[in-house]
């Protein structure tokens, strides 16, 4: 079961150094498996509902009167999007990096870098959607388009959730200093940023690319 | 539990996991919107870049080898299976089953 009585060392990062922040960390890997089911069902039914309507078992298209996705989709706004989010996971995982060598200020740096490549990519992803709105692809326009919005709407909504939990967190080390409990905070949170990119790589794989093809 | 002794180096894992996943979506971009291949064909390249570039975030990114790392890899491989068994297996059920 988990190692929760590790041995500490002098090289042991802060969040692992007490058993409770392991058991926290192994617990949260718990959680991303139970968000990787979560996932899998709305992608299920995105892929089911895409190869049904857009697709079309029998040659021909019937995606209800709304836009096909390969009219709306645009690759250029997509890879920025995909670039913002992946450096964001990026410069997450360095500022891990400056925790463990209890660099504070450069740890918060590349903690506010994260936000803001993060919080770009929720602003392209909302002219993303008022502009598919416009053209007349809303949640309520059809089977394809419903399963659309609750795809990205729930990423969309976990990057939400990560910019204001990692802001708290800030918030948190700013008033209490790094600890074994703060670092530990740090550490779980960026965990769930980097999950945030790992879902994203599928979206942007089974929606976007296929969709640019597919149809 | 694995130490992170080489905590004071320089961050080669993550620059090294930063260049290959944009490789890996940069190829997926070209494999998907400038060859002639079959949506089928196109569809299983990507999808395979795709999971590269998750073990990418995975290993690379998320330490997941650290702290109760046997574990972890283990609840992540099962979480991949369940997750194809109810994407893919939806999806052939749904549309290969009638």
């Amino acid at each position: 079961m988990a190692q929760v009585s590790g041995s500490v060392g002098p090289n042991t990062p802060l969040e692992y150094q007490s058993s409770i922040g392991r058991l926290n960390i192994f617990g949260f890997w718990i959680f991303l498996g139970a968000e990787v089911a979560l996932f899998a069902t709305i992608f299920a039914t995105y892929f089911t509902i895409y190869s049904y309507n857009v697709l079309g078992g029998h040659g021909h298209h019937h995606v209800g009167g709304g836009p096909l996705p390969s009219e709306l989709f645009e690759i250029e706004g997509t890879l920025i999007m995909t670039l913002l989010l992946l450096t964001s996971s990026f410069t997450c995982g360095l500022a891990i990096h400056e925790m463990r060598k209890h660099e504070v200020k450069r740890m918060n740096m590349w903690l506010i870098i994260t936000l803001l490549l993060g919080l770009a990519f929720l602003v392209m992803e909302i002219y993303e959607f008022i502009h598919y709105a416009h053209e007349g692809a809303t949640i309520g326009t059809n089977a394809y388009w419903s399963s659309f919005y609750l795809l990205t709407g729930t990423h969309g909504l976990h990057v939400t959730l990560g910019i204001g939990w990692m802001i708290l967190i800030l918030l948190q080390v700013w008033k209490r200093g790094l600890t074994p409990d703060t670092a530990k905070k740090v550490f779980i949170s960026s965990l769930y940023w980097h999950f945030l990119d790992f879902i994203w790589i599928f979206v942007f794989t089974g929606v976007y690319l296929v969709g640019l093809v597919g149809s | 539990m694995k130490k992170q002794n080489e905590q004071h180096k320089f961050p080669w894992s993550h620059i090294i996991g930063f260049v290959f996943s944009i490789v890996l979506t940069f190829l997926a971009v070209g494999v998907a919107l400038y060859t002639d291949l079959s949506l089928q064909t196109i569809v299983i390249i990507i999808f395979a870049f795709a999971f590269l570039q998750a073990a990418v975030q995975l290993f690379m990114f998320m330490h997941i080898k650290e702290g109760d790392g046997g574990w972890q890899i283990a609840k992540m491989a099962s979480a991949a299976f369940i997750a194809i068994v109810i994407a893919y297996g939806s999806y052939w059920v749904m549309t290969n089953m009638h």
